[in-house]
């Protein structure tokens, strides 16, 4: 059986401060000791030149039987566009009740939308949807209480409007353990 | 709860089934997959799905001759067709074919959503609608119509069947036997069933309000009649007219009512503009037409004109193995409109109700029920509670000798038996009391 933690990927250069402040996040929302490690993929493999993105699904493929396997639940963080065949772009994944998922950093950066950089809301957006896609990976389906952060988000204002927190239910539905 | 939306995708390519999948599992639906035309119709033949995404460029059958197939077989399945090759032709086409909506690939993970979120509204809507159907339908079909004597089914199949047609019907009965209610249960089951049942109580209007009332009036017509007025035959357009006491109606106005009866045409009281009506006639009467046809006092011609189908509806004496479930009837139906818990009836009580001759029909065995449940203890229905011979059937009583007996026993149930009370209500000594029990053999039936 794995051991009973969560461990953080990082391919791609992210800055150690920035995935600290993720980890405590983690650790805190799901109470289980939270392993940062640097991932190594050649991303060229999952580029689409076509769409000029990285195909999520086939990542997520990658990410699970290459690096889960030491881990109760294994999330891979990623800076670059994500898009599965049938949506434009993705901001995450993950397997329902399995040990995988992936999120990008990509889309969550203001100035992508026009508006003036910022690091806070940047790493807020991201803890979001780490903690969303590692929810999935515990059984949860999407929420339909506003704030919670299982909520589905489909924009990034979506995502600022829900808490980094799962909601009472969703917590009492929470599967910590298979 | 929500109901958990099914989903089926149906798409040759497997990455896109995957992605789909996943992202659906993640919302919470039933997600299944197939990856030909061929494989989902195989799938809908076992089990149902609330939307199928389909591509529409498949090899061997394409999407949109699915869709025509999926609709050939549940035409109001939801069916959301996808392409990466979008020409307005083949979405035009897909429309017209019945997809509830078309989407080319790749699209926003929003728009994916919002997809969804429409189809299942539109599930949501349909499902609503077919509730609301069915409690329109049981509101006005025959919920108040109880009994399963072989009178009262045989009474029920002729309504089934007369209910398809559009024949004029007659139904004849003693008052109070539910000849109103047999009439909106005819309405109910017929095509005309969305349209208005519009009655008329031919027997409490003048012959002047009833020209006015049936056909309508300009204004002007006569002193009062300030705005124009549509008649009963003008609103039932569509629907069925229901005519009770037609026997009540004027001999000049039979000659009216004989003449739209047969056109569908008439004019409103003081106008000049021919009306045309599609209405189905009903009525009811508590006499003998034929006789009064004899008599000359009802026309021949109208008559024959509409007694096509006639329903005879028997008194209650003559179907007393209604009796305890018409009780039961009316014990919850009262019992609910006073908000009160459903209460019983002990079989003394019962066995008295089956015994007696009800002249007034089912209305008055309501009334009783009614009275019994606001004036009873709450728990169980006694014969004390029973009005028996008193306020409802008096009319039928005519010796002095029978009224009293009656009224005796009325006022000895009501003090329970107790002969001092009882003598002084009735403002007699205890020895008069004695003596009329004796003479009438009245007993407490505790």
């Amino acid at each position: 059986m794995n051991p009973l933690n969560i461990t953080l990927i990082s391919f791609g250069y992210f800055e150690k401060d920035f995935l600290e402040k993720l980890a405590e996040d983690v650790t805190r929302e799901f109470l289980l000791p939270v392993k940062i490690k640097d991932g190594h993929l050649d991303l060229s493999e999952f580029h689409d030149p076509a769409r000029r993105q990285y195909n999520g699904n086939r990542l997520l493929k990658e990410v699970d039987s290459r690096f889960s396997s030491e881990s109760l639940k294994t999330l891979g963080l990623f800076s670059v566009d994500l898009f599965i065949p049938i949506l434009t772009y993705i901001f995450g994944q993950a397997l329902l009740n399995g040990r995988t998922g992936i999120v990008s950093l990509y889309r969550f950066n203001s100035e992508r939308y026009g508006m003036k950089k910022d690091d806070k809301i940047l790493l807020e957006r991201f803890k979001k949807e780490v903690i969303h896609e590692l929810g999935h990976t515990f059984g949860l389906i999407h929420c339909h209480v506003p704030t919670c952060v299982m909520r589905s988000s489909t924009y990034v204002e979506d995502i600022d409007q829900k808490n980094q927190n799962l909601c009472i239910r969703c917590r009492t539905e929470l599967k910590l353990f298979p | 709860m929500a109901k958990k939306i099914s989903i089926l995708i149906v798409d040759d390519e497997e990455s896109v089934r995957d992605s789909l999948f996943n992202w659906f599992i993640e919302d919470g639906y039933r997600v299944e997959c197939a990856e030909s035309a061929k494989k989902a119709l195989s799938i809908l033949e076992s089990d149902n799905f609330d939307i199928i995404l389909a591509d529409i460029k498949m090899p061997g059958m394409d999407g949109l001759e699915m869709l025509r197939r999926i609709k050939f077989l549940k035409k109001d399945s939801i069916v959301i067709v996808m392409t990466a090759f979008a020409t307005v032709d083949t979405a035009v086409q897909a429309l017209k074919d019945g997809a509830f909506d078309y989407v080319t690939k790749p699209f926003d993970p929003d728009d994916l959503s919002h997809l969804i979120r429409n189809a299942s509204k539109q599930i949501a809507l349909a499902e609503e609608n077919v509730v609301l159907k069915e409690q329109v339908i049981s509101l006005e079909n025959v919920e108040d119509l109880v009994g399963n004597s072989k009178a009262m089914i045989k009474v029920l199949r002729q309504v089934e069947h007369v209910a398809q047609s559009d024949s004029s019907v007659i139904i004849t009965g003693e008052s109070g036997t539910g000849k109103e209610l047999i009439a909106k249960a005819i309405h109910s089951n017929s095509q005309r069933k969305f349209f208005p049942l519009v009655s008329v109580h031919c027997g409490a209007l003048t012959e002047s309000l009833l020209e006015s009332e049936l056909f309508g009036h300009e204004k002007g017509a006569f002193t009062g009649a300030m705005y124009n007025r549509k008649g009963r035959f003008e609103m039932a357009d569509g629907g069925t007219i229901f005519l009770d006491e037609i026997a009540t109606i004027p001999s000049k106005m039979q000659i009216e009512l004989l003449r739209v009866l047969e056109s569908k045409r008439f004019v409103r009281v003081g106008g000049n503009k021919e009306i045309t009506s599609d209405f189905r006639v009903i009525c009811a009467t508590n006499r003998d037409l034929k006789s009064m046809v004899k008599e000359g006092t009802f026309r021949e011609d109208l008559y024959y004109r509409l007694n096509v189908v006639n329903i005879h509806i028997p008194p209650l004496r003559e179907r007393i193995e209604d009796i305890p479930l018409l009780v039961d009837y009316f014990i919850k139906k009262y019992c609910t409109s006073m908000n009160r818990q459903p209460i019983t009836i002990d079989s003394a009580a019962l066995k008295r109700l089956e015994g007696f001759d009800f002249p007034g029909n089912i209305r008055e065995l309501e009334n009783m029920i009614e009275r019994a449940i606001v004036i009873g203890n709450g728990k169980e229905i006694h014969l004390k509670d029973l009005p028996l011979g008193k306020e409802i059937i008096d009319n039928s009583i005519e010796s002095l000798e029978e009224s009293e007996k009656i009224h005796i026993q009325l006022i000895l149930t009501k003090y329970h038996w107790n002969i001092s009370r009882s003598a002084k209500a009735l403002k007699v000594d205890r020895v008069t009391l004695y003596k009329k029990i004796k003479k009438y053999d009245l007993k407490s039936a505790d």
